[in-house]
């Protein structure tokens, strides 16, 4: 009951962003910058509850923005499952409990998110500007969503509390 | 919940989390449910992707998309409704910073186009008179031949790669594939895309969009032709013994030209001629034109409905 509650509550988050995302945030231009909340509170779900939920959430986000967007179906889902599943893995290994792994995880999936959206719309055979994607509205990009990152991640952790662990040990005994 | 660390633990500076190493299979088994679950979900993208590339506008996964931007709507509707309040705010809070200057702009605009306007009128009617004695056959006109459907913006381009938008009126409101979309400023692109409920318009700055245009300044036709959101427009086709000048305004000229069907009426202010170069080795001129419409601050558009269609 508690896993079906915590799996409606990540749902709605994420299509609540989405869907805020491109109504409200797109248009919203800042410097040539445009914020993603949909990425920022991708990460902060992948961050509090591990690479599988973040993957099964970047896919369900992805493909809310696809349908409101009429974008090709299954881009954005492609790009935020890999994002989802990585900054997921990141927040189980290295970066668990780390205060700065949102910040950073931001950080770097707004790069590899950009690169990769680059990628796949040239492979697509989509007109693509390197340079003012890069060049113009990478930057700004970057710096709005570190600013939205406290925020939301703040939001996300109240909204989804850190699990109990079975598998995190609570102390260490020394031998000897 | 503390964590118990000792003395010995924070001289020798081990990490205090570590995952305790357990032989059980479930545990062991899940990684491997992971990787399959991002490994299914990745192929699952690449299958929509693909199928979605091949198929026609008429296959499953477009009607499906269709169902989907259907469902979708109501939640953009409420979001775009809250924030409308606050945005409406910030926008007040903007101009009135610049009010003055914008005010003193505007008197001496409004003196300049009051001067236009006696002129133009003179000629309208001389023109009017000057039809019915030649009998003149003419197109659509803009706007009286054209029922306005006013539409909300509800989704924006989702990078900056696509230069579409989706809006709030669709099929139900007499909405067709091409109809031409414009805005206060001027035109804002077509439709190529309709359902029931919504619509997406392609922008002019796309890099598919081409319409026939006239230099209303110099009488010079071409074409404009989108550049993608960084590069705004060009004129292109313009031969370089015709005259253009930074400044002069472009309309659409509501003409064919070549295999390019003309989808919009006459007269819509398209922008300004901002650049203009030629070289020895190119037939036409080099034109870059401003956009009269900012497609970054979009809200609502105004699409195009022939009556004559109804």
């Amino acid at each position: 009951m508690t896993a079906a509650l915590d799996a409606l509550k990540i749902g709605v988050v994420v299509f609540a962003a989405a869907v805020v995302q491109v109504s409200v945030v797109a248009p919203a231009q800042v410097l040539g910058g445009t914020a993603d909340l949909l990425l920022v509170t991708l990460v902060a779900v992948a961050l509090l509850r591990g690479a599988a939920v973040g993957a099964t959430a970047g896919f369900f986000g992805g493909l809310v923005a696809d349908l409101a967007t009429w974008e090709t179906l299954g881009l954005t889902s492609l790009l935020l499952t890999i994002a989802g599943y990585w900054i997921g893995r990141y927040g189980e290994t290295t970066g668990r409990d780390r205060a700065h792994a949102p910040l950073l995880s931001v950080v770097v999936v707004t790069i590899l998110h950009a690169l990769g959206s680059i990628l796949l719309h040239t492979v697509l055979g989509t007109p693509v500007s390197v340079g003012y994607a890069l060049g113009t509205t990478l930057l700004p990009t970057i710096v709005l969503n570190v600013l939205l990152t406290v925020p939301v991640y703040a939001l996300c952790r109240r909204l989804l509390p850190p699990l109990e662990r079975p598998d995190r040990a609570r102390e260490v005994n020394l031998l000897g | 919940m503390p964590r118990n660390r000792t003395v010995r633990l924070a001289v020798l500076g081990s990490p205090v989390q570590r995952s305790a190493s357990s032989p059980s299979s479930s545990r062991k088994a899940s990684p491997i449910r992971r990787r399959l679950l991002v490994g299914g979900l990745v192929a699952l993208s690449l299958v929509l992707i693909t199928l979605y590339f091949r198929e026609p506008q008429e296959g499953p996964l477009h009607a499906a998309r269709s169902a989907g931007a259907l469902a979708v709507k109501p939640f953009q509707v409420g979001a775009e409704r809250v924030v409308r309040p606050f945005r409406d705010l910030y926008g007040y809070a903007a101009g009135l910073l610049q009010a003055k200057s914008e005010a003193d702009r505007l008197r001496a605009e409004v003196e300049r186009l009051r001067q236009e306007a006696t002129q133009y009128r003179t000629a309208f009617e001389e023109n009017k008179t000057l039809r019915t004695y030649v009998d003149f056959k003419a197109p659509r006109a803009f706007p009286n031949d054209y029922r306005p459907v006013f539409a909300a913006v509800l989704a924006y381009p989702p990078s900056a790669f696509e230069q579409q938008v989706v809006i709030a009126a669709g099929s139900d409101s007499g909405i067709e594939l091409n109809d031409p979309v414009v805005s206060p400023d001027g035109l804002v692109g077509r439709i190529t895309n309709v359902t029931p409920g919504t619509a997406q318009v392609t922008l002019l700055t796309d890099r598919s969009s081409s319409v026939a245009a006239i230099d209303l300044d110099h009488n010079a036709s071409g074409l404009i032709l989108g550049r993608g959101p960084d590069n705004g427009l060009v004129l292109d086709n313009v031969e370089k013994r015709y005259v253009v000048e930074p400044g002069d305004e472009i309309v659409t000229e509501g003409t064919q030209r070549g295999k390019w069907p003309s989808l919009y009426p006459r007269g819509i202010r398209i922008g300004t001629v901002s650049f203009v170069n030629q070289t020895s080795s190119e037939i036409f001129k080099r034109i870059q034109v401003e956009p009269a419409v900012d497609f970054g601050a979009l809200r609502a558009v105004v699409v195009l409905v022939p009556r004559d269609r109804e």
